[in-house]
């Protein structure tokens, strides 16, 4: 297939990459409007290009699949891998959300960022942050994916440590980048055993191929000569190893237990950066990753399984944390682990359509909050302390109403998105035939109430009551952003002030998404007509209609159940409100008094588990003193200081004597001269005969 | 007619005195002299065999090591004589600039 859109698909990620070349070489001299102007342009140009892409894909007759003009990478004996790009119908969601949403942080981020040392930087860091990303979704071969996935990981370590002059800063980029290493890791294993078993890193090769293959793993009789003609007989557990090593991937790069570690930290970047990357688009690039891998994972059950409890155990595991934390970003990075945790929940039950829906609405109303949190930050001056706000409602109006649209979203609240999406994973979740599913149901549901309270609580604190902004500033992190607004405070008295229109533009749009985003897949039991899910049916049914009969589930059970199920949701969620109501407007000291009286579980919440403890106690600390002990002593300073001082000291000696014949005594020469003459004379005459006897 | 071997051991003679000349002498002409004399020696050479193979090719050598020679000459006792003005001796164990 190569139609005019096709031919044009290379720019789509390209763009951002000039708009990065240009702000990263000529930013520095370049005036800040100029350096915005570029950075909008090669991001809505992008935009536009998708929703031309989009309006020739969709309708009758449209083509599924659109793949770019190959262009050859690596060919190597065994081995052939292609520069192509193709886009079907996951990819057009998933490029709409990135460009979409990327357009519109990009738009907050000229407000937000106005008084920041290296503006230049931060935006061409955000263009090289698209270019990853849109080469990530693009991609038709494990290979090209892995640059994307590299790249945004490298985009996502450079913004972390925007503020590289602060310690904490530097030290979260870092681990955000090691901790994503361990995933990679797991990737890139998963991509030698394709080659290995497939003698290809194509999508469509692979997934053909594994579609050949029976659930279990095992091959049909009928293509068994083919099979074994072609490549090493297959054993049934290969592809359960190959998924496996992709779930440890995509753990990293999606924040899931046991590498969640890095994203709270994450939060030491510039809000928009945690809004774009740390929200929207980056952390789902391991759920779009099983998505995209769908074939492989309906055939490794386990692999399934694993990828279900691992998005549970994360779902839950993080809300709780979430519910204690005090710092504004923090609650709401837990709460986008704990999010990813309900995607893989969906993937884990073969819901993928699900899993993308609930990206789709997560990436808007999470980017949302996050924004308005950014928003609420700046009206504060760089306070993100939730204990010392409050009293915001009537201060910001704006932020404020756009920011309930997100907490109304993402508690579950009908009809907004959050309430679509969520649902859906947890009516797929309880109608999976997995024998853990009604387990993994009740986890997604508490995780709900949990979502629902601290969010509400999030929302009291910040809007609330009394502003409880402690007039003394420095005292707290100082990060560039806050000394700048601490000179403003000293102008205004009280500080408190709304963003600015150009800030409040994309709060507003992504209010109004939030609220109707998730009307594209109202679900066929409230009336609606699943359309986000057909739309992605091209990619997903083919494979769901492979499982075993009982796994069609959706359509036989009854639209009472999801009825009843979505009610029972509703409920949870209005229960999570009701608490934080209790706790946190009604009666402000109540919650005090129960962390007190529950210290020991309140404790364990506040200090996250102890798993960074854990971590650095038996992982990174035996680390570091092998490399202490081991490779700094022996290696470094034994053998590489040594050899180097070796070699030194050989040349030293050599050089002393070479010195010492450098008498300026005129005789001495000659001697030398006659001695060098004599031996030369001697090889020629005798050393033919040497030689010879020799 | 003389044998060849007369000339050579004669040559060999005059060089070695020559050499001997050269690393123990400590006045700078007398250092020059014996270069002279090594280049005679050789000179000396080259022609016994230019007489003995009939070949002209050894007698042009000669001439072009005794051109060389007038012109090494001329420059080494220019250098001498400017030592010795700046010096005042031409003892070589004395001219020792190089030894830091």
């Amino acid at each position: 297939m190569n139609s005019m859109p096709a031919n044009y698909l290379w720019l789509i990620p390209l763009l951002p990459f000039a708009g990065f070349l240009i702000n990263g070489t000529l930013g520095r001299r370049l005036p800040r409007g100029l350096v915005s102007a570029v950075a909008l342009l090669f991001t809505a140009a992008p935009a536009c290009l998708v929703a031309w892409l989009w309006s020739t894909m969709v309708g009758a007759g449209a083509p599924e699949v659109l793949h770019s003009p190959a262009q050859t990478w690596i060919s190597i004996t065994g081995l052939h891998v292609d520069f192509t790009l193709a886009v079907d119908h996951l990819t057009l969601v998933m490029l709409a959300v990135v460009t979409g949403v990327g357009f519109l942080i990009h738009l907050y981020s000229v407000g937000y960022m106005a008084h920041e040392e290296g503006y230049w930087r931060f935006f061409a860091y955000l263009n090289l942050f698209m270019f990853f990303m849109l080469v990530l979704v693009l991609a038709e071969n494990f290979l090209l994916l892995f640059v994307g996935w590299e790249g945004v990981g490298l985009a996502s370590y450079l913004l972390i440590g925007f503020y590289f002059t602060k310690q904490s800063a530097a030290d979260a980029g870092r681990k955000a980048f090691v901790v994503n290493r361990v995933g990679d890791f797991g990737f890139l294993l998963a991509m030698f055993l394709l080659v290995m078993h497939f003698g290809s890193l194509d999508f469509t090769t692979v997934f053909s191929q594994t579609s050949l293959l029976d659930v279990t793993g095992h091959i049909p009789p009928l293509c068994q000569g083919l099979c074994t003609i072609l490549y090493t007989p297959y054993s049934g557990g290969f592809l359960t190893a190959i998924c496996l090593l992709l779930v440890l991937g995509a753990a990293g790069k999606s924040a899931q237990i046991p590498l969640y570690v890095w994203l709270p930290d994450a939060m030491e970047g510039p809000t928009p950066v945690s809004a774009l990357i740390h929200a929207a688009t980056m952390v789902t690039a391991g759920i779009y990753m099983v998505a995209r891998c769908h074939v492989l994972f309906d055939h490794s059950p386990i692999a399934l399984t694993v990828v279900a409890c691992i998005g549970a155990a994360t779902a839950i595991f993080a809300a709780s944390i979430g519910m204690v934390q005090h710092d504004i970003k923090r609650v709401l990075a837990y709460s986008t682990i704990s999010q990813l945790g309900y995607m893989f929940l969906a993937c884990g039950v073969a819901a993928y359509s699900a899993a993308i829906f609930h990206l789709v609405t997560h990436a808007f109303f999470k980017a949302l909050l996050f924004l308005a949190a950014g928003s609420v930050i700046h009206a504060l001056s760089g306070e993100q302390d939730m204990r010392r706000m409050g009293g915001l409602r009537s201060r910001t109006p704006i932020t404020f109403l756009t920011m309930s649209a997100g907490v109304f979203a993402i508690a579950g609240i009908p009809p907004l998105a959050g309430f679509v999406s969520k649902d859906e994973i947890l009516f797929q979740t309880f109608a999976s035939p997995n024998p853990l599913a009604k387990l993994l149901w009740v986890l997604g549901l508490i995780t709900a109430g949990m979502t629902s309270f601290y969010m509400f609580r999030l929302w009291y604190k910040t809007f609330f009551g009394e502003l409880r902004l402690n007039p003394v500033h420095g005292a707290n992190d100082a990060h560039a952003h806050e000394q700048e607004h601490g000179a403003a405070q000293a102008e205004h008295p009280h500080g408190v002030h709304e963003s600015p229109w150009i800030m409040l533009g994309p709060l507003a749009i992504l209010g109004v998404l939030s609220v109707v985003g998730g009307w594209i897949g109202w679900p066929a039991a409230l009336g609606g007509n699943n359309h986000f899910e057909h739309f992605l049916d091209p990619v997903f049914v083919s494979t769901t209609a492979l499982q075993d009969p009982s796994a069609m589930n959706a359509d036989q059970v009854s639209h009472g159940m999801e009825i009843g199920l979505a009610a029972i949701s509703v409920l949870v969620a209005l229960a999570g409100w009701y608490a934080a109501d209790l706790l946190y407007r009604q009666k402000p000291g109540r919650a005090t008094r129960l962390a007190r009286q529950m210290r020991p579980v309140y404790e364990t919440l506040e200090n996250k588990y102890w798993v960074d403890e854990i971590y650095e106690s038996f992982l990174l600390l035996p680390l570091v003193m092998f490399t202490r002990g081991m490779l700094e002593l022996i290696f470094e300073r034994g053998i590489v200081n040594g050899s180097g001082r070796a070699f030194a000291m050989i040349t030293r000696g050599f050089a002393w004597f070479a010195r010492r014949q450098i008498s300026g005594n005129i005789r001495s020469y000659a001697g030398w001269l006659a001695i060098g003459a004599a031996a030369v004379l001697a090889v020629m005459v005798f050393g033919h005969s040497l030689l010879v006897h020799l | 007619m003389v044998p060849i071997a007369y000339y050579l051991v004669l040559g060999a003679v005059l060089f070695s005195i020559g050499i001997g000349a050269f690393l123990i002498k400590r006045n700078v002409i007398t250092i020059f002299i014996s270069i002279e004399l090594m280049l005679n020696a050789v000179n000396l050479t080259f022609v016994a065999f230019a007489h003995k193979w009939h070949q002209v090719s050894g007698q042009i050598f000669v001439f072009f090591v005794m051109v060389v020679a007038a012109a090494e000459a001329a420059v080494g006792l220019a250098i001498i004589i400017a030592i010795f003005r700046t010096r005042r001796t031409l003892n070589v164990d004395e001219i020792d600039l190089m030894n830091s």
